[in-house]
């Protein structure tokens, strides 16, 4: 069990720089993430673009800007639970918090911040009729143990790194791997596409261009997908598997079942500290939303200083809070 | 100002105004008018959220390499498909119809 000032969900930049603040005032921090590095949307969605308003810096990489506040928090020494998806929260009888995860990781704390962005990322999960039924029945959206896929037939669907990557890896393993693009060009790694094209001459990888797959065939079990190619129509093929590898997008998954006041998919605050209708718990950054809300980074910012100054009272019910600037006393560390 | 047509996912028509001065796009004016459309990325043509098909014959200026990439990422892609973000409101798009796709 991790014991902590503040468990904060969500290790994006306004999550990390929350650490900062709560450490000037000596709260430690816990955070968690469902990726398995920290950064949020600037890891995931967008690490090559440019930001353009954080003040004081003209012009930062999203990743850089990471780095950064990763570099900034150092000094107080956060706790993380990555590559994890925050699963329960449960009011403990000395009215403390426990955040259970989905791997079983169990944090207790007076104070939850969530700054979970967008949500947890999860697979891209196509739309296609009663995939559902087949899900862990021949439908996996993630590649856990390419053993299991050994002298089976696999469709890999999606044009992007980790559907070449996973079509190259499997074609050594699988009885055969077809892979389903709906266009000519891959996006991926000049590299692995240039490895999948030797493999589709070869014959290690049957690739099926200007197509899409459009339904599932099974009894129960996945036995065929029915694809539908430009030109030539709607036809099945015969498989074991098929593997949708659609990128990830965020869901805001089991925070939306905590009792919290929601609306559009974000959480409602009171600005005055970001609280939410459960007290002890706050919402920070593009999560929570309030009359004039903006999704800007320097926004969540500003929202963690003043929450960490609200959480204070509650990690610290007996002392007074005395405000410094770094100025006057730089970075005490723990 | 421009009239565009956004056929929903339900199939119902929604009649926007749009102004062309504002440098908005698309997914930006349609969740101006609380349309079901998320923009999650912002605009940057990286989550695919505002996938949308052009139903009216405009002349739209080709999709990026960025755009197409990301409609890679996308379902149920036709060759209409476009991200809605991608297409920013000018004079030459009044009478524009557009109709959001399947999530």
């Amino acid at each position: 069990m991790i014991e902590t000032d503040i468990i904060i969900i969500g290790a994006g930049p306004t999550g990390l720089f929350t650490v900062f603040e709560a450490g000037l005032l000596k709260m430690r921090c816990h955070l968690i993430d469902s990726l398995a590095v920290p950064g949020g949307q600037l890891a995931e969605i967008y690490p090559k673009k440019p930001i353009y308003d954080i003040p004081g810096i003209p012009m930062i990489l999203a990743g850089d800007l990471v780095q950064n506040l990763l570099k900034q928090i150092e000094p107080f020494n956060p706790g993380f639970t990555l590559g994890e998806r925050t699963e329960i929260l449960e009011r403990l009888e000395d009215n403390r918090f426990k955040v259970t995860t989905n791997k079983g990781t169990v944090h207790v704390a007076p104070v939850v911040v969530i700054a979970g962005g967008l949500g947890c990322f999860e697979p891209r999960k196509p739309p296609i009729d009663h995939i559902d039924t087949f899900e862990d029945k021949g439908v996996d959206y993630i590649v856990k143990d390419p053993e299991k896929y050994r002298r089976k037939k696999v469709v890999i669907a999606g044009g992007g790194d980790s559907a070449l990557d996973w079509a190259i890896f499997l074609s050594d393993i699988a009885e055969e791997v077809v892979l389903i693009h709906r266009r000519t060009e891959f996006r991926g790694a000049p590299d692995s596409v240039e490895k999948v094209m030797e493999l589709s001459n070869q014959g290690g990888i049957q690739l099926v261009t200007n197509a899409q797959v459009v339904g599932l065939k099974g009894n129960g079990q996945l036995d065929g997908v029915l694809i539908q190619e430009d030109h030539k129509g709607e036809w099945v093929r015969e498989t074991d598997y098929f593997i949708p590898l659609f990128g990830l997008s965020p869901k805001l998954g089991p925070i939306g079942e905590w009792g919290l006041n929601i609306e559009h998919n974000a959480i409602e605050v009171d600005t005055f500290d970001y609280r939410t209708n459960i007290p002890g718990i706050y919402a920070i950054g593009d999560i929570n939303t309030y009359p004039g809300k903006l999704k800007l980074i320097l926004c969540g910012f500003h929202e963690a200083t003043l929450m960490c100054q609200s959480a204070f009272k509650l990690v610290n019910p007996d002392k007074k809070i005395s405000f410094k600037y770094t100025t006057v006393t730089g970075v005490p560390g723990f | 100002m421009i009239n565009l047509t956004v056929v929903d996912r339900e199939g119902k028509p929604h009649e926007l105004e749009g102004p062309t001065f504002m440098d908005l796009n698309v997914m930006e004016l349609c969740k101006a008018y609380g349309l079901p459309v998320e923009g999650t990325c912002g605009g940057m043509a990286l989550c695919a959220s505002c996938h949308l098909y052009i139903l009216s014959n405009h002349g739209l200026s080709p999709a990026s390499n960025d755009e197409e990439n990301m409609l890679d990422q996308a379902f149920f892609v036709q060759p209409n498909s476009r991200l809605g973000c991608q297409i920013h409101l000018h004079t030459g798009l009044d009478g524009l119809v557009v109709q959001l796709a399947k999530e």
